[in-house]
């Protein structure tokens, strides 16, 4: 009897028609399409984009060449040189950041303990020429004034969390 | 003007038979063409919103431009020859793919007196034009020098043999039901409105038919001649360019035809589906050849249905479903109707 009731199912293509109706219904449905470059999703504010270097208010770099970030980055992205300054603090002289080597783990900004290496919320970035993927201090510096405000936001955002 | 338009057709048809011919054919296929381009269309957009996506919508509004980009895309790519590679069959297989799929276009009734060619033996020509694509697939698998093209290759063979059968089964069928093999007689034969239409007294080799057909043409669920998870991009693995795009023309105008092959043998190809009831003459200036299009557009659109609905059929299950199921099933309903036929069973052989 089982086998028969089989047969007829099968037969009649039941279960193909079930799923062709699932299919069917969907062709109606509202679609989800997000129209990248004029509609944009919305974005967290731990976003992991390109890397930043931030400064203080009054205009000093915060970056003391700890070297933990470079030491943390598990795909060996960071390369750090230091050298005491005129007034005698410690500052990097390099900090580069090979983009084709980070893997956007996030690891640098977790383990800076003055909040200075950070990732913006900005991903839609091109490089015209290979060696532009090494973005040095002046550049990431660059990044960081262009981005401050928002950067300051994100991590008064996530304080509580952190 | 009219008349000055047909009387120059006659003499032209008469002094030069060959430019007649060729004006025809060229009418046939340029839209034909213009077909396959917007059915890759709709194909990307059906399957896009079976999906919940928009698909194509960039190229021109709402994407109506993208299959005429990609054809240009295409033109304008290298064409790169395995140096393994035999040259010579290697660049004959896509034209065998291209041109059996449009030769089967010659015999194509598209209304009452529409057709290129009214051979007495149209059905057979179309059987045997469709099975010659497959020569093909396999030269150009064998020709590309390459291991999964071959793979495909057999696949593919051995897929289209099979079902061919099937297929060929079923269309016996339809031609004990019509008594004739002329395609014009089947449709005329089911002249009558939507109940004579031999969708529903031949319904399991309609159903059958148009399931080979699907297998036939190498397309979703009975793909594995591409099987992209597996052997990349099947027999067509080493081409690019124009002789990539001749093998996808072809796929799809097989697909066309296979869908047209089905509006003809089982729903009536031309004849208007308000025939005999009170809207027969409300709907008398249709053209037939919408009617025609509008079915064929149906079997089609299943396609693309069946490709965004069902997963890929295993290897062995197709040789089951194809030796074990359709041609035994085939096999007995064409008893069935030969029976029907020759006792003149109501209602659809009282006559």
């Amino acid at each position: 009897m089982k086998t028969l009731v089989n047969y007829i199912r099968s037969l009649f293509l039941l279960e193909l028609w079930q799923g062709l109706s699932v299919t069917g219904r969907y062709m109606f449905k509202r679609k989800i399409t997000v129209q990248y470059p004029e509609e944009k999703t919305p974005i967290s504010p731990r976003f992991r984009g390109l890397h930043a270097l931030r400064r203080y208010p009054n205009g000093e770099e915060r970056c003391i060449a700890c070297k933990l970030c470079e030491a943390v980055c598990p795909a060996l992205a960071i390369t750090i040189e230091t050298e005491p300054r005129a007034d005698g603090s410690r500052r990097t002289t390099r900090y580069d950041i090979d983009l084709f080597k980070c893997i956007y783990c996030g690891f640098c900004e977790e383990s800076c303990p003055v909040d200075s290496i950070v990732e913006t919320r900005f991903f839609e970035y091109h490089f015209e020429n290979r060696e532009d993927s090494v973005m040095t201090k002046d550049k990431l510096l660059a990044i960081g004034d262009k981005y401050e405000q928002q950067l300051a936001e994100d991590r008064a955002a996530q304080a509580p969390f952190r | 003007m009219g008349d000055f338009v047909i009387s120059l057709w006659d003499t032209l048809n008469q002094d030069f038979p060959v430019i007649g011919i060729l004006i025809k054919v060229v009418v046939i296929i340029a839209p034909l063409m213009l077909l396959v381009a917007y059915f890759t269309y709709a194909e990307r957009k059906i399957i896009g919103y079976m999906q919940i996506r928009i698909g194509p919508n960039r190229v021109g509004p709402r994407g109506w431009l993208q299959p005429i980009a990609d054809a240009v895309k295409l033109m304008f790519k290298e064409i790169i020859i395995p140096s393994g590679a035999n040259k010579v069959l290697f660049m004959i297989a896509p034209m065998i793919s291209i041109t059996t799929a449009l030769a089967a276009w010659a015999v194509f009734p598209f209304d009452d007196h529409l057709i290129l060619a009214d051979v007495n033996a149209g059905l057979l020509y179309i059987l045997a034009v469709a099975s010659m694509g497959v020569y093909g697939i396999l030269i150009a698998g064998w020709a590309s020098n390459s291991k999964y093209a071959l793979l495909s290759a057999m696949r593919s063979a051995a897929q289209v043999v099979s079902y061919e059968i099937a297929m060929g089964f079923a269309l016996v069928a339809v031609i004990v039901a019509a008594g004739s093999l002329n395609l014009g007689e089947i449709v005329r034969a089911q002249a009558g409105g939507i109940w004579h239409w031999y969708w529903l007294p031949l319904l399991p080799m309609f159903v059958i038919y148009f399931i080979s057909g699907v297998a036939e043409t190498n397309r979703a669920p009975f793909d594995v001649a591409e099987g992209e998870s597996e052997i990349v991009a099947g027999f067509h693995v080493e081409y690019s360019g124009m002789a990539f795009a001749t093998f996808f023309l072809a796929e799809y105008a097989n697909m066309i035809m296979i869908s047209a092959l089905a509006a003809l043998m089982f729903l009536g190809g031309w004849l208007s589906p308000f025939q005999g009831t009170m809207l027969e003459a409300a709907f008398a200036w249709v053209p037939g050849l919408v009617w025609f299009f509008a079915k064929a557009c149906v079997f089609a659109f299943f396609y693309l249905w069946l490709r965004a609905t069902f997963p890929r059929y295993r290897y062995d299950q197709i040789m089951r479903l194809g030796w074990k199921v359709f041609i035994p099933i085939t096999i007995v309903w064409i008893l069935v109707v030969g029976a029907a036929v020759v006792f003149k069973l109501p209602p659809w052989w009282a006559a």
